[in-house]
């Protein structure tokens, strides 16, 4: 490990990161309480750790537990850190790596403003149409769209609504599970 | 069964139940209700500081010396974040601390109010876990929940947050049983798994070059943590070394002790982890005065590690063989295996090892040159340690951080765990003082003796009026050099000899502030008399602050120099330190 050093003079060594980053989703069930969320991304910004994109609601109300999905970027050595650092947490049950673990599936919606007349309109309805996405309000010079979907395929729909009049967008941001019979 | 009171009188009936005899506090407006309580009964003594700082550490001398959680009370607002520094130092150091602070009424909590800050925001990283409790329901289960947290797992600092209206409002009080907490999510591993103990008592019985790595996760497993390390040493014939954290936890007089290792550890230590070829960390965390150059750091052998906590585990060295659990249990188990194996030290096979290390302690790396003219610190650490061993007393030795602290690692020597009291991991200066006091409330009969600078003295020196009104005869050893030592030496290395702020000015007379205190003042300048003075100040049955006119431009060595592997130390007889680090060291710490 760290086998390229700065040379330096302190106690201190800064030390080059030779690991290539890489984008893992993590599903973290956790009790729902107040203050569940500042814990976890206090973690995130103490550590110095990045966050892509984060989801939280409860799941389990009776057993008072919410899942957390959190994509973050970083090196093999800091994921497993995040991951045991997540899992000292006091209201944190369990932590998964859905990335390494395997096939998982993830989904995200977002809804999507888009404004125009004439041509563009049409052009706009036959694009949602081919992404499925469900008009949800409409107006004689605006649609809302709601599009479910990877995020790869929300961020294609936004780049072509982009010159038809996009206004703007909101994101939900990352749910995943495992595929498969078993429960994390 | 289940009882109606207050709040308040819920908070004292939890901790008679947790079998707490003592508290450090300070009173304030939305505390009064617990004040109130407190005032009518008699279970819990109430230890009343000077400032809140010195509350919490107060109550990390008392943990780290019984054993058992300290316990803090603070108000709301300024109490509570003045305990944030002693909360840092207890969470880096692993100290068990029940933190109770008071906080406005709930229906005030946001509104600015007066006295009113955030403290479950502000303590959120700096804490194990904290709690805002907002319903009475709740205060009995969080009250109990809390000592859990605190005392179990990797033991540190748990805050509560009670509001002023909880503190009045009526409740049932009740005690929790296990299955009842809340957080069913926190289930420490204590038992160490057995393929991974074999696998290490494996790798020990083929090792040549071995070494026993010891810390803090030792002490705070209790002393028959520390029994089982002696057991298994003794059974392998493997050297120990330990951390400043872990000093005590083996016997300093016994022969396979080699010194702390580290920074400021001993030339034998350091030199034994640059070249074992088997290295048995148990309860340490790899801390960089440790390693030193990570990459250069012990290259030839295979570790392993034994810690509670599993992201200590391969956080900052990649480990071969890791241990999650109690380091009690661990060692029990390790003995048992090692027994299982064999019956036979590894005398033969690892002889020319410990010729090695001869030769290595044969360099006397914590040599240096007495005068008779100017006391040399370290000189007076070691008449101070030949003083205390013929009281017949338990002594207790606390410090404050700088050269003095690590002068008191390398000079006093420690047979018994839980006698010493230091600020390692966040390096906290003032910690001494408060935590002596925290020391002798919870041994009364023993000696206790706070190793201080004159600078770091300064900045808890209130808490010696805690000292006075409590009749705890602690003794304050201040090496006085006028320098903030260690910053001194470090520009002296680093910075071209210039001492940016790093002296003492306008320091007071120490003795007359003693005696401002109603404490006793005594001053020594010369070698001669530094005997008699230390036998005075050990006579008087009371606070003592003791001025000792030190050597002022004395290194603390030997030393790892920064950035530098362990096998390149800086020994005593090293003539200019200002020479050995290189132009780009500089940018760095």
């Amino acid at each position: 490990m760290n086998a390229h050093l700065q040379p330096t003079g302190s106690a201190y060594f800064i030390t080059k990161e030779t690991q290539e980053i890489e984008r893992h989703t993590l599903s973290v069930l956790v009790d729902n309480e107040p203050g569940i969320l500042a814990r976890v991304v206090g973690l995130f910004s103490a550590r110095g750790y990045n966050i892509e994109s984060l989801t939280v609601s409860e799941t389990e109300h009776g057993r008072r537990l919410s899942r957390i999905t959190v994509v973050v970027i970083a090196t093999p050595k800091v994921l497993v850190q995040i991951k045991l650092q997540l899992e000292r947490l006091v209201p944190v049950h369990r932590v998964h790596d859905l990335t390494a673990e395997g096939a998982s599936l993830e989904r995200e919606l977002a809804l999507i403003k888009v404004a125009g007349a004439g041509d563009h309109r049409a052009e706009t309805l036959r694009l949602a149409d081919a992404f499925r996405a469900q008009i949800v309000d409409a107006s004689v010079e605006s649609f809302v769209f709601e599009v479910t979907g990877k995020p790869a395929k929300i961020d294609s729909f936004i780049a072509l609504m982009q010159p038809l009049g996009l206004v703007e967008v909101v994101r939900t941001g990352l749910a995943a599970i495992s595929r498969g019979p078993e429960s994390m | 069964m289940a009882e109606k009171m207050t709040g308040a009188e819920m908070v004292i009936q939890a901790l008679t139940d947790q079998g707490v005899e003592h508290i450090f506090g300070y009173p304030g407006g939305a505390a009064l209700p617990i004040y109130d309580a407190l005032f009518q009964q008699e279970a819990v003594q109430h230890i009343l500081v000077r400032h809140e700082q010195g509350a919490t550490h107060m109550a990390e001398g008392y943990a780290r010396s019984t054993g058992k959680p300290g316990v803090v009370l603070v108000t709301s607002g300024p109490g509570a974040t003045n305990a944030v520094t002693g909360l840092t130092d207890a969470l880096m150091d692993s100290i068990p601390l029940v933190c109770i602070t008071a906080q406005v009424p709930t229906t005030l909590i946001g509104s600015d109010a007066f006295q009113e800050c955030d403290t479950v925001g502000i303590t959120r990283s700096c804490t194990k876990y904290n709690y805002l409790v907002k319903r009475v329901e709740d205060l009995p289960r969080i009250m109990h929940e809390a000592f859990r947290i605190a005392t179990t797992g990797r033991p540190g600092p748990v805050v509560i947050d009670i509001p002023k209206d909880v503190q009045f409002a009526l409740g049932e009080y009740y005690q929790p049983d296990h299955d009842t907490l809340r957080h069913q999510s926190y289930r420490p591993q204590v038992d160490g798994d057995a393929a991974a103990i074999e696998a290490a008592v494996d790798l020990m019985l083929r090792a040549e070059r071995p070494i026993f790595y010891t810390g803090g996760g030792v002490i705070n497993a209790g002393p028959e943590a520390s029994e089982h390390l002696r057991e298994l040493a003794e059974l392998t014939g493997f050297p120990v070394t330990s951390t400043l954290m872990g000093l005590g936890a083996f016997p300093a007089s016994h022969p396979q002790w080699m010194g702390m290792l580290g920074m400021h550890g001993t030339y034998e230590a350091n030199l034994a982890m640059h070249d074992c070829d088997v290295m048995i960390n148990i309860g340490a965390r790899f801390d960089d005065r440790i390693t030193g150059r990570v990459d250069a750091f012990s290259p030839n052998s295979r570790k392993i590690h034994v810690d509670i906590d599993p992201s200590s585990i391969n956080k900052v060295v990649r480990v071969d063989v890791p241990i999650i659990g109690d380091c009690e249990r661990v060692l029990a188990e390790m003995v048992r295996v090692w027994r299982s194996k064999t019956n036979q030290p590894r005398n033969e096979a690892i002889a020319p090892w410990w010729k090695e290390i001869e030769k290595w302690r044969a360099v006397n790396s914590l040599g240096y040159k007495n005068s008779d003219t100017v006391i040399k610190p370290q000189y007076a650490i070691e008449r101070l340690y030949e003083a205390t061993r013929k009281q017949g007393k338990d002594v207790f030795i606390t410090t404050e951080v700088g050269q003095h602290q690590m002068w008191a690692a390398q000079h006093f020597h420690f047979d018994k765990p839980n006698h010493w009291m230091t600020s390692g991991g966040l390096g906290t200066m003032g910690y001494g003082l408060p935590a002596a006091v925290g020391v002798q409330v919870a041994h009364p009969d023993a000696l206790v003796i706070d190793i201080a600078g004159e600078a770091s003295v300064q900045m808890t020196m209130q808490e010696l009026s805690t000292a006075v009104q409590y009749r705890l005869p602690i003794k304050i050893f201040i090496l006085n050099n006028e320098r903030m030592g260690m910053v001194r030496q470090w520009q002296d290395l680093l910075h071209g000899s210039r001492y940016a702020h790093s002296y003492s000015e306008s320091l007071p007379d120490f003795v007359k502030l003693a005696e401002a205190y109603g404490g006793k003042g005594i001053r020594c300048e010369n070698p001669a008399e530094l005997d008699a003075a230390i036998a005075e100040m050990l006579d008087y049955d009371g606070p003592v602050l003791f001025d000792v006119i030190v050597e002022k431009d004395e290194n603390c060595l030997p030393m790892i120099p920064s950035g530098k592997p362990h096998n390149e130390i800086i020994l005593p007889d090293t003539a200019n330190i200002g020479d050995i680090i290189d132009e780009k060291g500089r940018a760095l710490v």
